[in-house]
């Protein structure tokens, strides 16, 4: 006979079991869909480039990482910093950054008229932000295209109103990519903001402005302080994928304002130079892993926040 | 009771709130009072009759469709509530839960634009006047119901407001407490001097902290006056009825004088009771009579109204006498037990029920 203790003990082990069982479809998912192509990434950062693409397997390499940031001159051999490289990735953090606060600029009023309404008419408007989803990215910045080019609809306003006379040229500049960026990424931006406006009780408004709060106190003293969650979630959302951002800058920025995800494309691609654009995608992680610290870290300690 | 300097006055305020194309809601008609500098006016009404409106009114939160609110004697209406020294302590509080206990309550005077150290010693002297002192640092959320009240009231009456608005403070507190913050506010009241409007629906609470008590329903104030006045003289029927709990009798004027009426009641008697002021009513009347301002008699010959006692209701402290009127009708009567032993009545009995003419009460409607 088993004493209570082990049958106890027993229970306990089929628990612990049936726990690991039960996680295993999760911890498959996360360790080959996630974690372990990473791995692959890294090991391919360090091998030699194959001549036709690819990687030559078990030749250790550094050429990958130093080709990151730095250029052999092919005649003589002296090492400059990798401009091109270093300038694509300052363009593409500095235009995710201003997509980002763009999106926050427009998001935020956006959210809260949203959340102002009456609670009938939310879902309605809600649906209205998030149409542009439905529609293929591809599909939708070419139709920025329509918008951009220097036959299309604000060089042909702008002609008609006889404000310019011949057409600015906004495809293929940075002005071009922040543009789409901004349109796309607008929606990841409004919802989260929304969500945590839609929790506010207005009446803090109100006893806000009964305290003598203007309507700016009041915005900055307490509905920002109360949707900071929101702020944090909405920017990390829109920043990321900007960061990372291929269709946009490729078909609205051309060869001329390329980003990481388009540099990192042509190195596997016309490139053919797959440990360089391993390492290039891991250095992109890194900035973003970097990015994020710093930004949570900064937004959760001024103010605290509720969130 | 005399008001003396007026803070409040409402002059005709009408509000109407206009649904999206369905039908307007009038929630005040043509509302005209006069609160007293220094006074604990209450506003006492069901919900839905307006009492909220006014108060938003004064605060600034929603304007008046026609008519005027002055505090001081001067027009607020086209001040913005930042701009009136008016302060409110809400239903739910609204406390800011991203703000300390000390910082809510620093809030109001930061806003005026305070110098630091003024604050500071404000927000001391607040903390030591709600007896709050030792929770300066906690957040809102890690209070208690009570405390929360008292850190509300303490960030309303900071700025040294004017006027203090109280809308339904007490109504999310229990039974105990409420009594305690009952005693509190009347406390804080008297300490401070300031204006307060109160606002319940609850008629005890009304009657126990205020000075003067206005009485609403369906955005019209029906009668103002002292809790005695609301109590002993109520004006109307809905007042009598809303306000503790009253014996309606029918009858027919017979002659007024002075401040007194002569009423043949349908219960069979003929009895005076008192009139409102310049009241002079003919026809069809009702009087009323509080059931404890009368009493059970075994003597038929001297009581007013007789009948025979239908129930009994023992409450402890007093007893409930359910007489049924010989003329039709019933009365209920409230005998205090002032000693303990056995019931001079029994279910059954042959009664009379006495009441003097200050008892009674002529109705205006």
């Amino acid at each position: 006979m088993a004493t209570p203790r082990e049958i106890a003990m027993a229970a306990e082990k089929r628990d612990i079991r049936n726990r690991w069982l039960l996680s295993a479809p999760a911890l498959i998912i996360i360790f080959l869909a996630a974690i372990g192509p990473l791995f692959v990434m890294l090991l391919y950062s360090f091998m030699a480039k194959g001549d036709y693409g690819d990687v030559k397997f078990g030749q250790f390499s550094l050429d990958g990482w130093f080709n990151v940031f730095l250029t052999r001159d092919i005649f003589d051999d002296t090492l400059t910093f990798a401009d091109a490289h270093l300038s694509i990735l300052w363009r593409s953090i500095s235009l995710s950054l201003i997509t980002t606060v763009t999106t926050l600029f427009f998001g935020f009023p956006t959210a809260y008229f949203i959340a102002t309404r009456p609670q009938n008419q939310r879902d309605t408007w809600l649906f209205v932000v998030t149409i542009p989803f439905w529609t293929n990215i591809l599909i939708r910045t070419f139709a920025m295209q329509e918008v951009l080019r220097n036959e299309g609809i604000i060089n042909s306003v702008l002609r008609a109103m006889h404000l310019i006379d011949s057409p600015i040229q906004i495809m293929f500049t940075n002005w071009a990519v922040l543009f789409g960026m901004v349109y796309v990424y607008l929606p990841l931006m409004v919802l989260p903001l929304y969500a945590s406006m839609e929790k506010i009780d207005f009446r803090l408004v109100e006893a806000g402005y009964d305290l003598y709060a203007t309507r700016l106190q009041v915005l900055r003293r307490i509905i920002i302080p109360l949707v900071k969650p929101g702020i944090i979630a909405g920017s990390i959302l829109v920043f990321i994928p900007s960061l990372g951002a291929y269709v946009t800058p490729r078909v609205l920025g051309g060869g001329k304002s390329m980003m990481l995800g388009n540099l990192i494309e042509l190195q596997f691609g016309q490139g053919r130079d797959w440990p360089l654009g391993a390492a290039l995608s891991i250095t992109l992680m890194v900035v973003v892993t970097l990015a994020l610290l710093v930004y949570v870290r900064n937004a959760s300690k001024g103010g605290g926040g509720n969130g | 009771m005399a008001i003396g300097k007026a803070a409040i006055e409402a002059v005709g305020v009408t509000k109407i709130f206009q649904s999206s194309g369905q039908d307007s809601l009038k929630a005040l008609d043509n509302v005209s009072v006069t609160i007293g500098e220094n006074e604990f006016f209450t506003l006492l009404g069901p919900s839905g009759c307006g009492k909220t409106t006014l108060l938003r009114l004064i605060a600034g939160f929603d304007f008046p469709t026609d008519g005027q609110i002055l505090l001081h004697g001067q027009d607020i209406a086209p001040l913005p509530p930042f701009q009136r020294p008016v302060n409110t302590v809400f239903q739910s509080y609204a406390l800011f839960p991203h703000m300390t206990v000390g910082q809510n309550i620093g809030f109001g005077l930061e806003m005026q634009g305070k110098p630091k150290a003024q604050v500071a010693a404000r927000v001391e002297q607040m903390l030591r006047l709600v007896q709050m002192e030792e929770l300066k640092n906690r957040r809102t959320s890690q209070i208690s119901g009570g405390q929360q009240q008292r850190v509300a009231l303490a960030r309303a009456l900071a700025p040294e407001p004017k006027v203090l608005l109280l809308d339904e403070p007490l109504s999310a507190l229990d039974y105990k407490l409420r009594k305690e913050m009952q005693i509190e506010l009347k406390r804080l009241q008297s300490e401070t001097g300031i204006t307060f409007i109160f606002v319940t629906h609850d008629q005890e609470e009304a009657l126990t902290m205020s000075d003067r008590i206005a009485v609403m329903s369906k955005g019209k104030i029906l009668q103002v006056g002292s809790p005695r006045d609301i109590y002993d003289r109520p004006a109307v029927r809905f007042v009598a009825n809303f306000i503790g709990e009253t014996n309606f009798l029918e009858g027919e004027v017979v002659s007024t004088a002075k401040g007194q009426a002569k009423i043949a009641l349908d219960a069979g008697a003929t009895i005076a009771a008192g009139l409102g002021e310049g009241a002079t009513p003919s026809g069809r009347v009702t009087v009323v009579v509080r059931p404890e301002h009368a009493s059970v008699v075994a003597a038929l010959g001297k009581a007013t109204l007789t009948g025979k006692l239908q129930n009994i209701v023992y409450f402890g402290t007093d007893t409930h006498y359910h007489v049924n009127l010989n003329g039709g009708g019933e009365f209920t009567v409230r005998h205090q037990n002032v000693h303990a032993g056995a019931l001079a009545f029994e279910k059954g009995d042959k009664v009379g029920v006495l009441f003097g003419a200050e008892a009674a009460r002529v109705l205006r409607d």
